[in-house]
Formats: C-alpha cells, structure tokens, sequence
C-alpha cells in the first residue's frame, strides 16, 4: 500500500483482521517519508508484516519512476529505523528452499541445515555432511521476492505503458467499474510479464498495448487460488491469495484507492490443491 | 496580463526578436533542421498575409496552411527554446481568453513546435483585432479545433496540409531531397496555390475529416472537436501525457452517455442493498419512533459485551477488525439478542472463506431454553439405529428359512460416539454466524464427536455457504455447517485462555475420584481477582490458563466407554455381544485438566505454541498484553488489568509445518476368511494317487498281517 494513504488503505484492508497498531502506524508515517527523501525513491509501499516468533519484520519497498523496474526492499524490527536488504538472486532462492518452518524474529539468526555432499579427495569420493548455515537475513529476500512475484497484483488500467519504455501511473484511473472488480481478468501481477508472450495473437488482438502489458491472474495456477470478496456491504472488494495466506489486496470500485498488503507469516501454503 | 492588442507591426517584430534571441541555443528537437534562410521569406510572406486578410473565416486556415507550408518562423530546432520566451510575451498578448497559455503549456513539452506555430498564428491573428476568428471560439469551438485537428500537435501525424497544384495534399514527392511529410510542413520554393484552391484543400480535408468511422456514426472531426472540448473544459494538469487517455474516454463517452439521473444505476443495486439492510442496524430497536426517545428511560443492561472496548484493545495489538466494523458487528449482535433468548454472548470472532467469510458469535442460551432445532435431529439419529436392528432380525429369520444363504459379514460399523449434551463439554455454547453484520444469523449445530475426530484428518477452505458440501477424504460427516461448527470447537479449545485466577473451580464440586476421573468441568469467576501486572503476563507463560475444556482424541471432552451399550443395542441377538467381548479394552483417555497454565502446552517443532508481545514496546506503562497462538495462526488474547478476550481471525487452520498428507484409502476389504473350505487346492496327480493308493494297500496289508499275527498269538497261547 502506498506510504502516502496507509491510514485508508489500512482500514480497508483491516478485513483480513491483521492490521497494525497506533504505535505504529504513527512511527511508519514519518519514517516512510523520511526513506522517500534519503534514497530518493519516487513512491514508497509498505509492503507489509511477516510473523517471527519472537518478533516481526516491517518492510517496505522502493520504487523508482519505471514502476515496473526491480523494486527495493527495507525491512525494520521497530518501524523507525530501516535497513536496505540486497536484491534476491536465483543462489538464494534455492538455498532457501530447505529451510522450514517460522520466522524467528531474529535477522542474525542462522537456521542450521545439514547436507550430503559429496566430496572428491584424491581417489576417493564420499559423502560427508555438511551443515550449512542458512541466515535469516536471506531468507527474507527471498520469502518477499517469492511474495511478489506470486502474489502481488494491481488494478488494470492503474498502470499504462508509454511507447517510450518506461512505465507510468496511470492518473487518470478512476477505478475499475463494479461489473469489472469482480473479475479476476481485470487484476494483473505487478511484475514483468511471464505468461504473455505465450499468448496467442488472437488473443492479443484485443489488448490494448498500453494498458494490458502485465499477466493477468486469470490463468493462475491452481486455478481458485484467489478468493474474491466483496466487504462493506458491497463497497469494497477484497482479493485474498490462498496460496500465501496473509495477502490482502483491496480496492474500491470507482475510486482510486488499491493495494496490497501482507501480514502473515511468510510460508507458503503448499497444502492448496488440497484444501480447494 | 496586458490587454492591449499591440499595433500590427509589432507581430512583424515579434518573430525577430525570438528569432534573435533563439538562433544560439541549443536544438533539442528531433525534427529536421531546416535552414536559416528559410525563416525571413516565410515571415514575410505571412505577414503580408495576415495583414492583408479579412475573410475570417479561411484566414485562420490559410495561415496554417502557410505556416505549414513556409516555415514561417524559426527552424524547428529552435522552436522548444521559444517556450519561455513564448509564454512571457503571450502574458502581455492574453486576451483573457487563455488559450495562448494552454499552448505554451503543450509547448513547454518539448515536443509540439506546431503548438509553437498555432500559438504565434493565433497570437497574429488576435493582435490584428479579427473578431471573428475571436468569435469562433467562444462559439461551438468547431472550426478553430477543426483548423487545430487538421494540423494537430504532432505534425507528423497529419500527412496532409500542404498545397499541391494538383490536389489537396502533397504527397512525398521523391524529387525532393528531404521528405516534406517528415518536415511537416513544405519548404518555401514550393509554389502556393491560388486561395480559391486553397479553400477546396480545405474543404477537402474538412470532408475527409467528417468521414464516419466504420461501425460508428462518429467521425474524427466529431471526436477531435470533443476531445479538444473536453480538454478546454476540464483543463487537466499536463494534458500531453494524458492524451491518450482522453481519447479512449472520448470516444467511450459517445457511446455510453451518462446514466439519467433518475435512474438507478444497476451495477450499485447490490451496494444500495446492503447499505438499506445495515442501516435498520442502526435503528432503535421496537418502540416509538425518534420523538418518543426518553432521556428518562433507563439504560437497560444489555447482554452483549463491550465489544468496541475488545476491539480498541485488539487495535492496540494490531489485531482485529476497522472500528466501523465492530460497531457493525456489536449491532448486530444486538439484533440477536433481541431476536433469541440470550443469556450471555461474545464476539467469537471471523472465519474467512473463499466467497464470503463468516462473524461468529457465541452465544448461552437461558436456562431452561429448548433448542427445537436439535430435537428433529435426534430423533432421526434414534430412528436410524432403530431401524437397524429390525433389519437383522428379519435377516436372522430368512437365514433359518434359506436352506444355503450367503455367510453374513461380521462386520459391524463401530459403535457411534454419542454427542455430548448441550452446555456441557464442546457443546457448551451455541454458535450463530452471518456473513456480514445486516444479514440474518444462522445458528449451526451442535457438534458430534465424529465430527470432531475427522475434522482433524481434514483440511479444507470455506467457501461461505452454509449449505456447501466438505468433499474430502476420509468423508466428513455433515456439510460445512457442521466442518465450520467443528473447527470452531478445536479453537475454542485450545486458544481460549485466560490469566491464572481470573477463573477458580467452584466450592461446591466433588472431589475428583467421585466423577471417575473426568476432572472438573465447569468454573466460575473469582470475585477476587486482582489482575496480573502485563509485564509479567508476557513473561511467563505460567500466568494463563486453559479455561476451555480439552477434547479428548475421541472428539469429546468427556470420555465416553464405545463399548458400553444403549438399550436399543441390546435388542440385538446374544451373539454378536459374546464375540466383541473380550476383543476390545477400550483405555480411557484423559486429557489435561481445566484449568492448566499454558506453560504444559506441547511444543511446535522446538518453538512455543504461543508468542507473547507487549503491545506497544515504548510506553510499556500503558502497554496490552497480547498473546498470539502459533498452532491456530490468527487466535489472539488481550489482557490488561482485570480484563481479559480471546479472539480468532482467520481461515480456521491449523498451523501444521509438515506438509498435509491426506489419508490413503482404506485396504481393500476381504470378504471371507480364508480357509480350508473356501480355498483352492490343487487337484492331485496321478502319480500321486498312485503312490497314495500304493500307500493305502500297504497299510492295509500290514493291518491284516498284524491280525494274523495276534490271531496266531492267540491261537497260541490258547494252546497252551
């Protein structure tokens, strides 16, 4: 959700019954504006809450003016101060992979995995364990990237593509019309297209260029991953994934107001195809 | 802003002095250059022409054709400097009218040197005092914008607007070394029509413009005329970048007018309902109307709680539903109290499904209230295990009849846990649930020990409706009333906690051994409880208790023999109670006592069930206690003082970090005992029967040699 309404968009997304406390919402106020001027970020989210045990993670993200360009990640234990967390590769998402379980809480905490591995000395080759020590800290990055990549969408037509590159805020969105906010073709992932380019001509012959750039979450796998609801007595629709508990997006029909937020515990909910 | 309309010279000199002032920047535009020379004659030749027109209506037209044609002002590249410059003396120019200023504001892109032209052309054109044209825009704004779309902002775009002898347009002649449609406009040695001709190019491009689009009635001279209107109207911040924009709303706008105002708009029907249902919440209930409300009146107690009070305290947490929200739900709740007999009811809390989510309420009926609901379903159950015995017996009797009848499966289905009664153990309280706070409440029943026992095989979402059926495997008996019912037990009992003392066993009890070790079961509250200071209730665990009865792995609170039999079963023949005798010994189960500190709670994998904060780390004085269960993800205590609420927000999960393993289907079942008699045996071979027969003869021989033999022994010991 945008730094700039994170009351509203706060009250609106209080369905999924996570929110965050006066304290806090007060200290993320002022130290969100104070991230968009120290590093000079064109638009600031709050991106949301993960659950350790013995404390939780705060992070926000970066944009800068291409909205669609690899976005920055800070996270906070205490919503004042906030620390730049490197860029997740592919090495980290794999090491990630086998650690299970809660977050601790802790960034300098190192969970302990032990590994076969095979070890050539000379002539011989055995296996040897080898415990390997994964820190949190990494697996953070890659928990958000996977988040975002997965799960973080947006309204169509909030962003539109210019013919020179980059990628603006569409300003003049005035909101998607009720008959259209319940439809899943109408939200896109807020990530660089995947499925797209897959697409046959026929279908992309009724796109239209500047506003349908990104994958829409119609062809999400498992399909019913998502859960569309309509709260307040039909005044705001609700998106829920299923497949990261804990990610609330919202948006009111006819109005500018959207975003996504994440508070939960940062596992993915492998049992989904189960649970449908 | 000057409003003098300067002398006619002044124009002449205009263009000189930006001309000066501009030759030495920089070019930044990406159009071609052109060569200085270019811009004396042209300026020339407009201003000749615009001193001598007269004829308002074709002189705007014939100006822009001339600029297009001549370059009649500085070259292109210089054209984005004059932006500044440009916006400066358009001040002194403004007629009030504002136009010049808008294009200064195109200009200012970087982008438009047309909107650079148009602004210098309309500039001249006021300066000489030419109401008309003046007129033409207070009017229907046609002819400037269509003179505007002919030329547009993007002179590549329009691939018309120079003169030619034969026609209208020119098109690219391949003589020339430069490409006219890539300049925009045509270089000055190219000969300029009559202006009879000229006006037929107009008229021309005017008609080529009102052409009707396929499909549509519209044409681009309509749509550019609304969209310019549009613009003018609504004068948007940077109306460049939106440009795009505004044409696809244009053009939408055309076709899909404004609703009527007397109409009601379809698509918010349903957001009008809602809004009309939750707005008799908020209505006083029964009585007069607002004139009767008397201060006099006394504040009635209300069984509901102070449900803002949890959901401020919540808040502080982090947890829990928007203020709004809860009011909702307190009215609502309200409502049922009004509508039941409610003894006693709290906000349980909200259970998330795919398609809408339920507000659970918990609710104690008064005493002595009969739940009509619940008797129907009883007396089905009985009907059915009546049914069954009548069942056998007929069997028994046709077997007796039946010379060969088919071996019965001795299987019987395991006996029935029976359901607890109501108000005690699970079925403690009784449960309403609403999708939203306006809605009618349904009640759900209560829960059965097979309920219990395969909801925890199961793992299923909810989709909402009451009515849904829970497809799964093992299948779970009931629908999702019943699935929603039975996890709402499982939470209950095993987040409901509250800090040590606030509950105490009562005095009247009996001791333990007399109710065979089943443990206390029901508490009350503890007049004198002082309340644990926050700081120690984060600390240590030890400061909570369960105060919701465990439930047992057969999916009650209270153990219940299966083995036991009812009267009915009784009934059955003899037999079958002789073979299960003696097969079972049942153990009983025993779990943790009411009561227990939450410190006994198994642990998660080497992490605590439950996670305890402060609720607000820089005023520790004023801080909550809230305590979050890390087995049911979204079950929240509060605890301040004297006061204490559980909450659940969520999808109604266990937190499990293994993956889900479903049960596998059962072995498939044999249908006889194997045996002697029914198994296949190979038929001997011959050799066989040879050696068996061979066998026989020789054991025959030998029994009859064995007689003579005893005979003969007789014989002689007789003859002796």
């Amino acid at each position: 959700m945008d730094a700039e309404s994170l009351l509203l968009s706060l009250e609106l997304a209080s369905g999924s019954g996570q929110g965050l406390s006066p304290d806090r919402r007060a200290s993320l106020l002022t130290s969100l504006t104070l991230v968009k001027r120290d590093y000079r970020y064109n638009r600031v989210l709050f991106w949301g809450r993960i659950l350790g045990v013995v404390a939780d993670y705060y992070i926000a993200q970066g944009l800068s003016e291409n909205q669609l360009a690899p976005r920055k990640t800070l996270y906070s234990l205490n919503c004042v101060e906030w620390s730049l967390l490197p860029p997740a590769t592919e090495e980290m998402a794999a090491q990630t992979a086998v650690v299970k379980g809660r977050f601790m809480g802790d960034p300098s905490h190192e969970y302990e995995h032990t590994e076969l591995q095979r070890v050539n000395e000379g002539d011989k080759a055995f296996e040897e364990e080898v415990v390997v020590q994964i820190k949190e800290e990494t697996r953070l990055v890659s928990v958000i990237d996977q988040i975002d990549k997965a799960v973080a969408i947006i309204p169509r037509g909030a962003l539109f593509k210019t013919p020179f590159g980059p990628i603006h805020i569409n300003r003049t969105f005035e909101g998607l019309p009720l008959s259209e906010a319940k439809k899943l073709s109408s939200y896109f992932h807020f990530r660089e297209p995947v499925e797209l380019r897959n697409k046959t001509l026929l279908e992309k012959a009724s796109l239209d260029p500047s506003l349908d750039f990104m994958d829409s979450l119609e062809h999400d796998i498992p399909k019913g991953s998502w859960s569309v609801q309509m709260e307040r007595g039909n005044a705001l629709v609700v998106l829920r994934s299923l497949l990261w508990p804990g990610l609330t997006f919202y948006h009111t029909p006819n109005t500018k107001s959207y975003g996504y937020v994440y508070v939960g515990t940062g596992e993915k909910n492998i049992d989904l195809p189960f649970m449908l | 802003m000057g409003d003098q309309p300067p002398d006619p010279e002044y124009p002449s000199r205009q263009p000189w002095s930006r001309q000066g002032s501009q030759s030495s920047e920089p070019r930044r535009s990406r159009e071609l250059s052109q060569p200085q020379a270019l811009s004396e004659e042209a300026r020339q030749m407009l201003l000749s022409e615009a001193q001598a027109s007269q004829d308002t209506r074709s002189s705007l037209p014939r100006h822009s054709l001339r600029w297009s044609q001549g370059a009649g002002l500085p070259p292109d590249g210089n054209l984005p400097m004059m932006a500044p410059d440009a916006r400066a003396t358009s001040l002194e120019y403004s007629t009030g009218l504002g136009f010049p200023p808008e294009f200064q504001g195109y200009a200012s892109e970087g982008r438009v040197s047309a909107g650079e032209h148009t602004t210098q052309l309309l500039l001249q054109q006021l300066q000489q005092g030419s109401g008309g044209f003046f007129q033409q825009f207070e009017s229907p704004y046609q002819d400037p914008r269509a003179n505007l779309g002919q030329f547009g902002f993007y002179p590549r775009e329009e691939q018309f607007g120079e003169d030619t002898p034969h026609g209208p347009y020119l098109r690219d002649d391949p003589a020339l070394p430069f490409l006219p449609s890539d300049l925009g406009f045509v270089p000055f040695h190219v000969e300029m029509p009559e202006p009879h001709a000229r006006e037929l190019a107009v008229q021309n491009a005017k008609a080529y413009l009102l052409q009707t689009s396929v499909g549509c009635e519209l044409s681009l001279y309509e749509h550019l005329v609304n969209l310019l209107t549009k613009i003018l109207n609504q004068r948007p911040e940077d109306p460049l970048s939106i440009l795009e924009f505004l044409n696809r709303t244009t053009q939408s706008e055309w076709f899909h007018p404004k609703v009527d105002t007397l109409q009601d708009d379809p698509e918010m029907q349903p957001t009008f309902e809602m809004a009309e249902k939750q707005k008799s919440l908020f209505s006083r209930g029964g009585g007069g109307g607002e004139g009767e409300q008397e201060m006099e009146e006394e504040v009635t107690e209300t069984v509901v709680p102070n449900i803002m009070e949890a959901a401020f305290y919540f808040q502080q947490g982090g947890v829990g539903l928007s203020a709004d929200e809860s009011f909702r739900i307190f009215l609502a709740m309200k409502q049922l109290a009004e509508q039941q007999p409610v003894h006693t009811c709290r906000f349980w809390g909200k259970v998330l499904g795919l398609s809408r989510s339920y507000v659970v309420a918990e609710v104690e009926f008064r005493e002595g209230e009969e739940e009509g609901e619940e008797e129907e379903g009883e007396e089905l159950l009985e009907g059915g295990d009546v049914l069954e015995p009548h069942g056998e017996e007929e069997a028994e009797e046709d077997e007796e009849k039946a010379a060969d009848a088919l071996p019965q499966p001795t299987w019987r289905p395991p006996p029935a846990t029976p359901r607890e009664e109501s108000r005690t153990g699970a079925n403690k309280y009784l449960y309403f649930v609403c999708s939203e706070p306006g809605r009618p409440w349904a009640r759900l029943p209560h829960v059965t020990p097979a309920q219990i026992v395969q909801a925890r095989k199961i793992r299923k979402f909810f989709t909402g409706h009451l009515d849904a059926p829970v497809l799964s495997y093992p299948p779970f008996p009931g629908n999702e009333a019943n699935y929603l019912r039975a996890q709402i037990a499982r939470i209950s009992a095993a987040t409901h906690i509250s800090p040590l003392g606030f509950y105490q066993f009562g005095e009247e009890e009996g001791d333990e051994e007399e109710e065979g070790g089943a443990g206390r079961d029901s508490f009350e509250e503890n007049p004198d409880f002082e309340g644990i200071p926050v700081l120690e209730l984060v600390d240590s665990m030890a400061n909570w208790v369960h105060h919701a009865q465990h439930i047992l792995p057969q999916g009650r609170c209270t153990w219940v023999n299966p083995l036991q039999k009812t009267e009915e079963e009784e009934e059955l023949g003899e037999e079958e109670e002789k073979a299960d005798e003696g097969v079972e010994e049942v153990e009983q189960e025993v779990g943790p006592p009411l009561l227990t500190p939450l410190s006994e709670d198994a642990e998660i994998m080497h992490m605590s069930p439950w996670t305890t904060r402060l609720s607000c780390s820089l005023c520790p004085q004023y801080s909550v206690a809230i305590v979050r269960s890390n087995l049911w993800p979204g079950a929240y205590t509060y605890a301040i003082g004297k006061k204490f609420e559980n909450i659940y927000i969520g999808w109604g999960h266990k937190y499990s970090p293994d993956n889900f393993n479903p049960a596998l289907p059962a072995p498939a079942q044999q249908e006889y005992p194997s045996g002697p008699d029914i198994a296949e045996m190979s038929d001997p071979t011959v050799e066989e029967e040879q050696a068996l027969k061979a066998a026989q003869e020789q054991a025959l021989a030998a029994t009859e040699e064995e007689e003579e033999d005893e005979e003969e022994d007789e014989d002689e010991e007789t003859d002796d």
